[in-house]
């Protein structure tokens, strides 16, 4: 028996639905309701509106981003530094909220933020003025940073536990005090890991419609909410579709980026 | 010369509480090479750790060429380590691994380069400089790590079985390198393993460990041809550990057998232990020998034959000898004075440790 | 001694950062917590302890259909995932470089692609093939998601996995499926039961891809809860994910302290 057969079915379920229906998505985008050829889809992303939408989206994502990454790498570090046994139960703690519908907690957040919400609760209470938190971009990065943090945090501690403790001994052996240890050896040898989590963040905050819907007010636009609108309630699929395109061309950098830094998949987060 | 350069003072450690060293002494005089044997979890290892700054030992002092240095981290510490799997850099090239400490110590540009040909040429890898570590083979990755350690001209160089990973005729070949290293740049080396063999072969001083006590320490002869206890000569070749009773000074009597030996002070009719040696045994005609046995089993080794005589007492004595006696031959047993050690028996396991550790 | 004093100082702002991020983590869900046993509707009133909303939750039929529908395709496209997914890992793990890289370039699209895109372009395949939006292509969309996330648990364990003992075994005497089943699966059992676990969560989750790939009358909790955004949610949904939050601690904590078998 061939065992190359077995990959049949996967073969055609993944033509199926993932190559036709990306081709679908180019088929849409480069032609108008009629059905003739035109690029105006694809170049209406330089109208202000999406123009716009697309910059508030890069800018909020890279924000966000950075924040997950200062963030993560230093809890990396510690989980590290505790080593295998316990590490592995707190890690399990650390990944435990992304079992809860990601929906609710971040509609939580909107309790938390709101105008007489929770924190601003705590403030009055400590005397202290009130602060306008929701629907504003920061409520946006906030909701961005608490989803996706895990994504960053998993593919760098795997990375780093993945590390020999002895790699690490022979740099302080040879007279390397914790911070040249970090600069010279850690940080170099986790970079898989580090560009795995950076694509894993950056690509759903780029294209999030939820996150800006529920935490930013129905004022901010990221491009996510734009494609979102022109296929649910706009009803202009190509114009949706070409915006997809160009939204596509970020998520192709991203692959080329994982293709070119982790070679060997060693920075996934699963 | 007198003073020791490294002394380790009642040193304690356990991980978990285990105990895994004990109130452990032990001096190390500059320039020597030094070998902890001893079966895996002897406390060797951590030994070791312990003197590099990998580990806090639970109590007791490490001092280094008069200064204490307990509780000095590894990158203050004037001594450097080979890893047992090397642990090499694989972000950097092989130029870049050995340059690693020179840099961190801020050393100017042409001298590092200068260390590195030297540190390549001494390990016999010239040119090797921009070779990535993944293309090295085991045996070249060990000399890449030997390079990284000594181009910082560490006084001391400790070396965690860095043979374990070759095969047999590398780690051979090794074994005559490092003795070859360590009389070109005139370092201490502190050496793990525990293939008894490489000990013998490379070592100034042997230390035997054994569950995180030291059994016995001195020159490879003097461990070979004097163990001091059962664990000793067992660890260290094969030999016959027989019960014996000491019936004055130079007279032991092995299962009814009188022996003359050089051994002296242990009494009149004491139950000792001896140890002799396969090939220190000489098969003659059973009517010549100290005890008359027969050959029970005969196996062809290369360089020798490997025997066994079983004596009516039912002992099978493990005979080396280049002649050869064939299978349900009877024969008799003889040694020499001087080939017989003789050994106090063990009030309990727990003194066999203990006792060789004043 | 002052290292060790270090080492402690150390060891306290490691402790404080830990705390801190999970304060953060944990504030949403406390939030939910709190907020399912409050009698007041409003979202940031406390009008008193009640239990009201755990009652009503069982006896809304809207709840209820949504988690029926949710853990169902859940639970089948987990299963057929694990059935394709195994399967293709064993075809690629014994296919040449070229077409096995092909392969696994194809695997990693869906996880790389933005969600919005893949679920939109499911959507214009359904409308093109003419499939009714609905159940079906919901538990298609999630069964094409699923598939790599079991190929990429299933791979590592095929690759550790000794070639010998299948061969041994076929040397035996058994036929290659039956080698197959007697002696590689056990081996691989661990990768494809984290292959189902992964799936199965990843298909509870998800909100993106069935909102573009649902019909008119079918949700997922997930779809529910968004559609009920505008009017207020109800606290039951709280009342829910609060018992889903303590179902889902109780199994850690069973599975992390449980005696475990030496390896």
């Amino acid at each position: 028996m061939n065992k190359k057969l077995l990959s049949g079915p996967y073969l055609m379920w993944m033509i199926g639905f993932i190559i036709i229906p990306l081709a679908l998505i180019v088929l849409y985008g480069v032609t108008d309701r009629s059905g003739s050829f035109t690029l105006a889809n694809i170049i209406s992303i330089t109208t202000e509106e999406h123009a716009k939408a697309l910059w508030l989206s890069l800018l909020l994502s890279f924000v966000s981003t950075a924040l997950c990454l200062i963030l993560a790498y230093p809890l990396a570090m510690i989980l590290r530094s505790r080593g295998i046994g316990q590490g592995s139960f707190i890690v399990f703690i650390f990944i435990l909220p992304m079992w809860m519908n990601f929906l609710l907690r971040t509609l939580a957040w909107q309790t938390l933020l709101e105008r007489n919400g929770v924190i601003n609760g705590v403030l009055s209470t400590l005397r202290l003025p009130s602060l306008n938190l929701i629907n504003t971009p920061g409520a946006i990065i906030l909701g961005m940073v608490y989803n996706f943090l895990p994504f960053m945090v998993l593919p760098i501690y795997n990375v780093l536990m993945k590390i020999d403790d002895n790699v690490v001994n022979a740099a302080r052996d040879l007279g390397a005090n914790s911070f040249q240890v970090l600069i010279r050896i850690l940080l170099p040898l986790s970079i898989p890991g580090v560009v795995s989590g950076i694509t894993m963040v950056f690509v759903p905050a780029l294209t999030t419609f939820v996150i800006s819907n529920l935490l930013g007010g129905s004022k901010i636009l990221l491009i996510g909410n734009v494609i979102e609108q022109e296929f649910t309630k706009g009803s202009n699929w190509n114009l949706g579709s070409g915006l997809s395109l160009v939204l596509m061309v970020f998520i192709l950098i991203s692959m080329a980026l994982i293709a070119k830094y982790d070679k060997n998949g060693e920075g996934t987060a699963f | 010369m007198g003073q020791p350069l490294i002394d380790l003072r009642n040193i304690t450690k356990s991980f978990d509480g285990t105990m895994v060293l004990d109130d452990l002494n032990l001096s190390v005089k500059e320039n020597t090479f030094v070998t902890l044997l001893g079966p895996s979890g002897c406390g060797k290892t951590t030994t070791l750790r312990i003197i590099g700054g990998f580990e806090r030992p639970g109590k007791g002092q490490v001092i280094f060429d008069g200064q204490d240095i307990t509780n000095l981290p590894p990158n203050k510490r004037q001594l450097n380590t080979v890893f047992q799997k090397y642990a090499l850099f694989n972000h950097m090239s092989i130029a870049e691994n050995i340059a690693f400490g020179l840099k961190i110590k801020n050393k100017p540009k042409p001298y590092i380069q200068d260390k590195i040909k030297y540190a390549l040429k001494l390990v016999n890898l010239d040119g090797f400089e921009n070779r990535s570590v993944s293309s090295l083979s085991g045996g070249q990755q060990q000399r890449i790590a030997i390079a990284r350690a000594i181009v910082n001209e560490p006084r001391v160089l400790l070396l965690d079985e860095p043979l374990g990973a070759l095969d047999l005729k590398l780690r051979q070949d090794m074994q005559y390198e490092l003795i070859r290293l360590k009389n070109e740049l005139g370092i201490t080396f502190i050496y793990v393993t525990h293939d008894q063999e490489e000990a013998l072969t490379m070592s100034d001083t042997i230390v035997v460990m054994n569950q995180g006590y030291i059994q016995q320490m001195g020159s490879p002869e003097n461990i070979y041809n004097e163990p001091e206890n059962a664990f000793v000569a067992d660890f260290i070749g094969e030999s016959n550990i027989v019960p014996g009773i000491m019936l004055r000074d130079e007279l032991v009597d092995i299962f009814g057998a009188k022996f003359a030996c050089v051994d002296k002070g242990f009494g009149i009719n004491k139950p000792v232990d001896v140890v002799i040696r396969p090939e220190d045994i000489d098969l003659v005609s059973p009517d010549q020998g100290s005890i008359a046995g027969v050959v029970t089993h005969l196996i062809f080794k290369g360089v020798h034959y490997e025997m066994e005589v079983m004596t009516p007492d039912g002992f099978e004595w493990l005979v080396h000898s280049t002649d050869m006696f064939p299978v349900g031959q009877n024969v008799g047993i003889h040694v020499d004075p001087f080939d017989i050690q003789i050994m106090n028996k063990p009030a309990s396991e727990d003194e066999e440790a203990v006792g060789i550790n004043e | 001694m002052t290292n060790r004093k270090i080492g402690f100082i150390k060891r306290i702002i490691q402790d404080f950062y830990l705390v801190i991020i999970l304060v953060f983590l944990y504030a949403p869900i406390a939030t939910m917590g709190v907020l399912s046993f409050n009698s007041s509707k409003s979202r940031t009133q406390w009008g008193g302890f009640t239990m009201n909303w755990y009652t009503d939750l069982f006896s809304s039929s809207t709840i209820m259909t949504a988690l029926y529908n949710t853990l169902l395709i859940a639970f089948l496209s987990s299963l057929i995932a694990v059935i394709i997914g195994t399967a293709a890992a064993v075809a690629i793990n014994s296919m040449d470089r070229v077409p096995r890289s092909i392969l696994m370039g194809i695997t990693n699209i869906p996880m790389l692609n933005a969600d919005i895109v893949t679920g939109i372009s499911l959507m214009l395949a359904f409308i093109a093939f003419g499939i009714s939006l609905g159940f079906q292509t919901i538990l298609i969309a999630h069964i094409t998601f699923n598939i790599p996330y079991v190929i990429l648990s299933v791979m590592p364990k095929l690759k550790q996995t000794d070639k010998s003992t299948y061969e041994a075994a076929m040397d035996l005497g058994a036929t290659s499926v039956s080698a197959f089943f007697n002696v590689v699966f056990p081996d691989i059992l661990p990768g494809v039961l984290s292959g189902f676990l992964l799936a199965f969560t990843m298909s509870l989750d998800d909100f993106i891809i069935t909102h573009f790939t649902r019909g008119a009358g079918i949700n997922t909790l997930s779809t529910l809860i968004y559609s009920e955004v505008r009017r207020g949610i109800k606290p039951s949904m709280y009342a829910l994910s609060t018992i889903i939050f303590i179902a889902v601690l109780v199994l850690l904590l069973i599975t992390n302290f449980a005696p475990k078998r030496k390896k």
